[in-house]
């Protein structure tokens, strides 16, 4: 029997205000994984901190909601324990490109089979209101009450300059889009990597729904493109200031790490028999005598 | 003849001095000699003194010597800076190509040997280092024939003809000592060793090997002096085991990707020095409180910041046992020889899994670099325990979905533990304050139990004798106490001390944390004086005993930071201070 969308709900009222852009992720998460036909023990939601943080907690499906930034590096650790498990890496902009910005790139750069979803609202939302590496310059928060004389960091095009095999932007308000965004995330060999503008309606009174509807474009609205070049893609962004919406990048080709890997098990190491043979044993005594 | 001799070879780095003293080392742990070397090296790649200092003796040996009796020197800043610790008696060989002199103050006899010359004569002079072997051998009496297989395994791939000529390096250093300098010195001939077969390594490859012996499977690590050799040993093992290291891009990443590989239901671990230690205290804590097993070795290093990063302390006791934000169950083991590194960090894995606790492996630059024969491992005395984990379906049916207690309140404060994919045992973790099914909770109530819970797990952590004891005296006139590699610098001023005719007992503790207090009160208690003996500025063991323990009025310490390993004789001499103050007061 395959799981329905219902088997992913669990009894947890999420403590999001109304509105708020990541009740749709959650939404498209458990929809991708039943049309995946994943059961809640094959999926594993591994998550950071700050409002989004909280995803994993409102999924029924194994989970760990773990420190600010390190949400990636807890994925790769899961995935490798485990290969035949499907693990999601989720949080917020702050949590990826700022305080955990090192390992996203170099989770895009040693390319494990997870799926990255990052809430991206321009804004910390848990801590009140401060300025994100998302939030445009000019961008007034409580933390830049003149207005942030910081560049915003393009993380599509980083993630295209690291070697990014998988690249996404989705949008809350599409949620069937963004179901398919994750799907093909999940099913991508390597790391996929999606974007999602989801609007903070507390503190981000400048990127809100209708701002999004506004300025965002459909990359399958734009005639001829095709996500496997990767300069079309990187202009794509560039003339379009990042607010596109779809697959923007992917490469079917490369290997995933796991593939790559010299002797890397077959079985799940998490079921390895631990005990060593006594001759495998007395062998590697041998080396040092 | 003699029980015990050091022998030690100094160099620029990068000239071959290690290679020098491996081969030397090979040949007579072979004829069941015990070994303990000890490498000073500074922190670059090429230049720079170095120096290899090995002990032979008919009996274990575990502390660097007093005095050296044969110094090979490859060039005169050697002799400059060690002819100082050169025994009456001692000799010092040294490559003619330098003209070495030998100071006016030098006690010992110098011998100039054409090592450079003679291999370059046989065709190249990166043999200098077999002639020096050689000339070491002839001065010992070690017969040459026992460097011919050690020989072989070197540089069989290479070829016969280089093997060839690397013995005969060997053969002309000894001939050449034989004809111009007398050949075998009386006093420098050691007693036969007792031609049993040992293990010769150093801390850091019995860390390693204890990681595999214990079933890891994965290791995720970032680059650190003294900690390197771990993940250099299991990248090239794991892979033949289905596993793997990962290089990660920093220490966060190492900590959290072992949570995480953990989590899962694999062993997995990670291991650095101070640095890397001090970024991954977030980490820990996340471990303690969300249970989940996670052991990290710290190998010790002369702090704070970058410190003397080549170079032996034990100052991270501290932050070890406290260095996270609240309140969490931890373990602190410090092993203080290379065979309780291997043990211990099989039982360190043990400990995680049962008590679903981070353990820390608390090693120092002497033990996870210097080298020390020891018995093989026994295979036997390997025992691999998981707890309370549960990776099949057995589990019953939930009632409710999600109400599986992962954080039950149990007796003993330990709870099931499953993996994802275990069928039934679905629950969420967090590092927010939890109920028994893992969900976040604030409630005042709730806190008090979980957290009660959690730091109760201890209460009933079994480990077999937390402190070494070497307690023959009822009341002794001094009790000594250290941790981890100071041990057999302890273990000889202890003797040297008893041949005066004063009372010591010794304590080394093993167990850091929790404290052993109950093993601990007793022997401090009938002391009449007590000395830590420790490598760091501010006396870190010795405010743990007092915490854990009292006896401030009797109690003062040893303290040691300028980089180098005590030597037993500064044991001794600072006791024997403490003593005849006490027997005059
Ligand atoms: C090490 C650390 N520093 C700071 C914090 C406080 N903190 C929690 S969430 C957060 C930022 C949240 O922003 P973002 O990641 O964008 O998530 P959002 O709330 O917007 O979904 C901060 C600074 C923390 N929990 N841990
Ligand atoms: S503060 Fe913003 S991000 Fe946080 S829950 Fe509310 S709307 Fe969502
Ligand atoms: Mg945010």
């Amino acid at each position: 029997m395959s799981a329905t969308f219902k088997d992913f709900r669990n009894n947890v009222k999420p403590n999001w205000c109304p509105g708020c852009g990541d009740f749709s992720v959650q939404a498209s998460i458990q929809r991708a994984a039943a049309n995946l036909s994943l059961t809640p023990e094959t999926l594993t939601i591994i998550s950071g901190i700050g409002c989004s943080g909280r995803i994993s907690g409102y999924i029924n499906a194994y989970g760990l909601h773990g420190i600010h930034g390190r949400a990636l590096p807890i994925a790769q650790g899961v995935k490798m324990g485990n290969r035949d498990m499907t693990v999601i890496a989720a949080g917020g902009d702050g949590d990826g490109f700022a305080i955990g910005l090192g390992h996203t790139i170099h989770a895009i750069r040693r390319n494990i089979d997870i799926t990255y979803i990052v809430m991206d609202n321009q804004i910390y939302g848990l801590t009140k209101g401060q300025t994100s590496p998302r939030s445009a310059e000019g961008f007034q928060t409580k933390s830049t009450p003149a207005g942030s004389i910081e560049s915003s960091l393009s993380v599509m095009q980083m993630a295209l300059t690291a070697g990014a095999t998988f690249v996404a932007q989705g949008f809350s308000s599409e949620v069937k889009d963004l179901t398919s965004l994750i799907e093909q995330g999940i099913q991508h060999k390597g790391f996929s990597l999606i974007n999602v503008f989801s609007p903070c309606v507390t503190y981000n009174k400048i990127n809100t729904y209708d701002w999004f509807k506004e300025n965002l474009i459909k990359l399958s609205e734009i005639d001829g493109y095709h996500p496997s070049n990767r300069i079309m893609a990187m202009e794509t962004l560039m003339k379009h200031n990042d607010l596109v919406m779809g697959i923007i990048y992917q490469d079917k080709e490369k290997y995933s790490y796991q593939e790559l890997l010299n002797g890397y098990s077959k079985e799940p190491l998490a079921y390895s028999r631990l005990n060593l043979g006594r001759e495998t044993f007395d062998n590697l005594v041998a080396e040092f005598m | 003849m003699v029980k015990r001799l050091a022998w030690k070879v100094g160099g620029q780095q990068g000239e071959g001095i290690e290679s020098t003293g491996e081969i030397f080392a090979k040949a007579l742990y072979r004829l069941g000699y015990h070994l303990y070397g000890y490498r000073h090296f500074s922190s670059r790649i090429k230049g720079g003194h170095t120096n290899n200092n090995i002990r032979v003796s008919t009996e274990k040996v575990r502390s660097i010597s007093d005095e050296i009796d044969i110094l090979i020197a490859f060039d005169q800043e050697t002799i400059d800076v060690n002819f100082d610790d050169l025994r009456q008696d001692g000799i010092i060989i040294a490559d003619a190509k330098f003209k070495p002199a030998n100071p006016n103050e030098s006690k010992a006899k110098l011998y100039a040997v054409p090592f450079t010359k003679i291999a370059a004569d046989l065709g190249t002079s990166l043999m200098k280092n077999m002639v020096a072997v050689g000339a070491s051998s002839a001065a010992m009496g070690i017969p040459l024939e026992y460097f011919h297989p050690i020989v072989e395994e070197l540089f069989g791939r290479k070829g016969e003809k280089i093997v060839e000529s690397n013995i005969r390096a060997i053969e002309q250093g000894a001939d050449y000592f034989n004809r111009e300098a007398g050949g075998r010195i009386e006093e420098l001939a050691l007693a036969p060793g007792d031609g049993r077969q040992r293990m010769y390594m150093i801390g850091n490859d019995a860390i390693a090997l204890g990681a595999i012996a214990a079933g890891v499977r994965l290791m995720s690590a970032y680059p650190i002096t003294p900690a390197s050799e771990i993940m250099e040993y299991l990248i090239e093992k794991l892979p033949k085991f289905g596993g793997t290291v990962i290089q990660t891009e920093d220490e966060m990443a190492a900590a959290t990707m072992a949570i995480g590989a953990n989590y899962s239901g694999v062993r997995a671990f990670t291991a650095s020095a101070g640095p890397g230690l001090s970024l991954m205290t977030e980490s820990i804590g996340l471990s303690g409180m969300t249970e989940t097993p996670l052991v990290i070795v710290d190998t010790q290093r002369g702090g704070p910041s970058t410190g003397l990063p080549t170079k032996q302390e034990q100052s991270d006791i501290m932050a070890m046992i406290y260095g996270t934000h609240g309140d969490i169950p931890k373990v602190v083991l410090a092993p203080s020889t290379v065979e309780e590194a291997f043990y211990d960090m099989v039982e360190a894995f043990n400990i995680a899994d049962e008590y679903q606790c981070p353990v820390i492996v608390l090693s120092d630059l002497q033990l996870s670099l210097g080298k020390q024969s020891v018995d093989p491992f026994n295979y036997d005395k390997i025992d691999i325990r998981r707890g309370k984990l549960i990776i099949d379906d057995s589990l019953p049916e939930l009632e409710k979905k999600g109400s599986f207690k992962r954080y039950e309140d149990t007796i003993d404060g330990v709870s099931p533990r499953t993996i994802p994919g275990t069928r039934n045992g679905l629950h969420h973790v967090t590092g927010v304050e939890h109920n028994e099914a893992g969900k976040p909770s604030e409630a005042a109530s709730n806190r008090k139990i979980q957290m009660d819970k959690r730091l109760r797990k201890l209460n009933s952590l079994k480990f077999d004798n937390p402190v070494h004891t070497n307690t023959k005296h009822e009341n002794p006139d001094l009790l000594l106490i250290g941790t981890g590699s100071t041990r057999g610098a302890i273990e000889e001023a202890m003797t040297k001390l008893a041949n005066d005719g004063v009372s010591v007992n010794h304590a080394h503790i093993r167990l850091l944390h929790p404290f052993p207090a109950e093993e601990m009160s007793p022997l401090i208690e009938k002391a009449r004086q007590v000395v830590v003996v420790e490598h760091n500025a501010t006396g870190q063991l010795e405010s743990l005993v007092k915490l854990n323990v009292g006896g401030r009025d009797k109690m003062s310490s040893i303290l040691k930071y300028d980089g180098n390993p005590f030597k037993p004789l500064e044991v001794y001499n600072q006791c024997k201070g403490v003593v005849y103050h006490v027997s005059h007061v």
